[in-house]
């Protein structure tokens, strides 16, 4: 009896089951994952997800269009604007408006300085899990200047709700183009000191190369988008494949690499930042005159039908499905959120690896949980 | 009654003036000794003395805990572009106090199933292991409790200790966060002891001595980062990260890793044992660091250069203790800086570290030593 | 020999690495000027928001206790979350004729996600946002709002 005891102890299949979260510094939020370990190393991760569910698709049903705005705003709230500005492109194309240019070069530049503050808010938190505390001090400084440039035209620092269906909620600021600039100028200072604090340390080499490897063809079959599967080689940037708004008009690269680890994952949006920069150079002078948004009907209804846009936040490609019975609700709308596509792949690359890399895989994969459950 | 009269007519005083005392502690040392024993046995004498120390170290040590828990957070905040504590007195230096105090009125959170002898007994080993390694150190010239002849050997064994309280603390925890934080710091402290004792091993030879006080003296016309060449240079470079590992300091914070483990080891501890684990790493860093003075920068000796008689007189007239307190915050300050740069490692990354490179180099380096020391090509 | 050069290299780059790091963050340590924090509560009285800064509901009234308000109730049609509460009530004007006017224009700031859409919607610019944006209270009770004062009037020529 004693000895059947022991040998189970040491058999193969017993699992040492830790729960990171829902409360964990490294999951971001309320993310649960059911982690089996043996020693140091992960044998399998199970998420489980719904404790921020809201319940937001539902909501959508019994609202009006532009009351689906500021929902968008708090799914994934690192890039409110972008979230925004799927909808409201959306209702834009049922309705088959023209959208003047102006309107169509600020959202651009307000989207690409949400993508620059999601990440560097992510590279804070992402030298965080590593252990280095100081890059999120770093990250946030310098978010904080875009987020003043956002309070000072929207009025919101991070739930923005500046777009409208047919345009935006006010003009832009009269300071808006200089702080952009000045922005613009500091950051370009600041950028390579991240890259002394973080990407060209040793340790963080030795963290990242090699860790999490997700292939082209896995990145495809999970759905994995935005940087992440970028950095794996997918070719995914909807910005490019069909742009949106002004970005048909401005030249920028996208950011592909082979390996798909942690590091290049971490480069592809270190990297994007730079591309996101020269966007914004390349518009911020040349904004056109014209009205700040359409006139529309007091009551948007859109006529019925299916109606699908998509655009690149800064995590991914994010979907709105919008089914229209011809009232002024939607009868059903459908978020195709990056966020949970990205989690979904989480088990298949961590696997094997150690309880650090775990932490640091999760980082890479920079996931908003809101956005996962809605 | 004659021989009270007799004692107080020989009353011993000073032998120097009061105010050469900061620079030789054993004038009032003795002085106190001898006072002590005219007025005493020998036995109530030691007893005494011994108190005396022993409060003074207590003392000592709560100070020096609530200093570096306050110079932390100001290093730390100053580097991140923050202001730090503001709040409690003028630049927020009653802050550590008012922790203090939270500290002590929280509740001490009983655990389910977790073993409740170990779990109580974890933080005292923690504590008693530091306590005893700040005995041996000499703060200056004449102030140092024990003088050991293997001085350098008691510090590192009793500071190791400290492993078993983290050890315990994990397993009495019934915490699995704490478990692996315990194992972890398990396999690293076994690791890093061993850079630790080499690189010490290195100047023990330049010495020639264990004793704290004679390696201290020897550094009279030098110190022996200087005397040794590069080979005390990598020598103290090694020392410097394997005592940060040792402490559990970050880059090496595996044991607590707050982004993995939560807090690794001392997560259901609260309230004053959570204190304990706290200051004892502090106390454990300021160990190390005064270590690394004594034995690299030369203990509480001025900075002398060579024949310069005039500059190594100006050194003189700055007190030895301010010396030692100057040289330990500098090496704590750099410590400090390790810990906010730079990423967490990864176990396997921390032991590849000692084996593959901390401790070739190591052994490597006593061996040039030896042969320096031999040849008589130091300074 | 190879790896020993690869060996040595490995070391020097580490080392080198590391150094970087520690100069970006040391280089901020000495150069205190460039702190961004600041001592919130206590420069409280010299924080200027931004003027467009949403920081909740107010009903602009003017030196003669008068505000734009008629209670037609579009602010309320276009809450998504049920904020705003329009308790109107039927006056009689010097014409003598019977009219729809506000009584009690019941704001909930714990209901409001300040989307802004009550704002612009609203025909007469009776709304605008204020700049307070400490609301902590102690019961809950105080953050149902009634933006129209006690005693006000509609401003004249507002229909």
């Amino acid at each position: 009896m004693e000895e059947k005891e022991i040998t189970n102890l040491t058999d193969e299949h017993q699992e040492y089951v830790i729960n990171m979260g829902p409360q964990h510094p490294s999951t971001h939020g309320v993310l649960r994952l059911k982690v089996s370990l043996k020693g140091e190393i992960v044998k399998s991760i199970e998420p489980h997800i719904g404790y921020i569910h809201s319940g937001i698709e539902k909501m959508c049903e019994s609202i009006t269009y532009p009351q689906i705005i500021h929902l968008t705003d708090r799914m994934d709230y690192i890039s409110a604007h972008i979230n925004n500005e799927a909808v409201c492109l959306n209702v834009e194309k049922a309705l088959e408006i023209d959208i003047p240019d102006r309107i169509k070069v600020i959202r651009t530049i307000m989207s690409e300085l949400t993508r620059i503050q999601s990440h560097q808010l992510w590279w804070a938190c992402f030298g965080m899990d590593l252990g280095g505390l100081t890059c999120f001090f770093y990250g946030l400084r310098d978010r904080e200047k875009i987020l003043d440039i956002f309070e000072e035209t929207c009025g919101g620092r991070m739930i923005v709700s500046y777009n409208c269906p047919g345009g935006l909620m006010y003009d832009i600021h009269p300071n808006f183009q200089k702080r952009v600039k000045d922005f613009i100028k500091y950051f370009r200072k600041i950028l390579p000191e991240y890259d002394q604090l973080l990407t060209g340390n040793v340790i963080f080499h030795e963290r990242s190369k090699g860790i999490g490897t997700l292939t082209k063809e896995d990145a495809i079959s999970f759905g994995v988008t935005g940087p992440t599967g970028r950095a794996s080689g997918f070719s995914c940037d909807v910005r490019k494949h069909e742009p949106y708004s002004a970005y048909d008009r401005v030249q920028f690269k996208e950011i592909l690499f082979d390996e798909g680890d942690t590091f290049h994952r971490y480069l592809a949006r270190i990297d994007e930042m730079w591309e996101s920069m020269k966007i914004i150079e390349q518009l911020i002078d040349n904004i056109p005159e014209g009205p700040f948004a359409v006139k529309m009907k007091p009551i948007i209804k859109l006529p019925e039908g299916e109606y699908y846009q998509r655009v690149e936040t800064a995590r991914g490609e994010l979907g709105v499905f919008v089914i229209s019975d011809g009232n002024k609700n939607p009868y059903r709308v459908k978020f195709r959120s990056p966020n949970f596509s990205n989690l979904s792949v989480l088990n298949h690359i961590a696997k094997g690896f150690k309880i650090a890399d775990l932490v640091a895989i999760g980082g890479s994969l920079d996931l908003i949980i809101p956005d996962i459950d809605r | 009654m004659l021989p009270e009269i007799v004692a107080l007519n020989t009353s011993p005083t000073l032998s120097v003036p009061w105010w050469k005392v900061v620079y030789d502690f054993s004038a009032l040392t003795d002085w106190i000794d001898k006072s002590l024993h005219n007025s005493m046995s020998p036995f109530w004498t030691t007893i005494t003395e011994m108190l005396i120390i022993g409060v003074l170290i207590l003392l000592f040590y709560a100070l020096v805990g609530l200093f570096l828990v306050y110079a932390e957070r100001k290093v730390c905040a100053f580097m991140q572009n923050r202001l730090g504590p503001n709040r409690v007195g003028p630049f927020g230096i009653f802050q550590t106090i008012a922790d203090l105090f939270k500290l002590l009125f929280k509740e001490l959170i009983p655990i389910k199933n977790a073993d409740g002898f170990l779990f109580n007994l974890a933080p005292f080993i923690v504590i008693i292991a530091s306590f005893m390694a700040i005995a041996a150190i000499p703060f200056a010239k004449g102030l140092h409790a024990i003088d050991l002849n293997i001085g350098v050997l008691y510090v590192m064994a009793v500071s190791a200790m400290g492993v078993i309280g983290v050890l315990l603390a994990g397993w009495s925890s019934n915490n699995k966060y704490s478990l692996i934080g315990a194992m972890r710091s398990g396999a690293q402290i076994v690791s890093y002891e061993l850079s630790v004792g080499l690189s010490l091993i290195t100047i023990v030879i330049l010495a020639g001595s264990m004793q704290l006080s004679v390696i201290v003296e020897a550094q009279r016309d030098g110190w022996f980062l200087f005397k040794g060449h590069i080979s005390a240079f990598i020598a103290f470079i090694i020392f410097l990260i394997s005592s940060t590992a040792e402490t559990n300091r970050g880059p090496f914070d595996l044991a607590e890793a707050e982004s993995e483990l939560t807090a690794g080891y001392h997560t259901e501890y609260s309230g004053i044992k959570f204190a304990f684990f706290f200051l004892a790493e502090y106390i454990n860093m300021f160990i190390v660091a005064s270590i690394a003075a004594t034995v690299f920068l030369g203990g509480w000796m001025p900075f002398h250069v060579g024949s310069w008689e005039g500059f190594n007189h100006i050194m003189d007239f700055i007190p030895p203790f301010v010396w030692y307190i100057g040289k330990t915050f500098f090496v704590i300050f750099l410590m400090m800086w390790f810990k906010w740069t730079f990423p967490r490692l990864r176990i396997d990354q921390l032991l590849t570290l000692e084996w593959k490179y901390l401790l070739p180099i190591n052994l490597f380096n006593v061996l040039i030593m030896a042969f320096l020391v031999l040849m008589g090509w130091h300074f | 020999m190879r790896s020993i050069i690869e060996y040595f290299k490995e070391i020097i780059f580490g080392v080198w690495s590391l150094l970087k790091g520690m100069k970006v963050t040391g280089s901020y340590f000495f150069r205190p000027s460039t702190i961004v924090t600041q001592k919130y509560p206590s420069n409280r009285n010299d924080l200027v928001m931004f003027d467009r800064f949403k920081g909740e509901v107010i009903m602009p009234h003017d030196e003669n206790n008068e505000h734009k308000c008629t209670g037609c109730g579009i602010c309320e049609l276009n809450c998504p979350n049920g904020t705003i509460e329009i308790i109107s009530q039927t006056i009689v004007t010097e014409e003598g004729k019977k009219k729809k006017a506000i009584d009690k224009h019941i704001y909930r700031l714990s209901m409001c996600t300040f989307c802004g859409l009550c704002v612009k919607a609203c025909p007469s610019n009776a709304l605008a946002f204020g700049q307070k944006f400490e609301h902590a209270v102690f019961n809950r009770a105080l953050l149902i709002k009634q933006l129209n004062k006690p005693g006000s009037k509609l401003k004249k020529g507002v229909e």
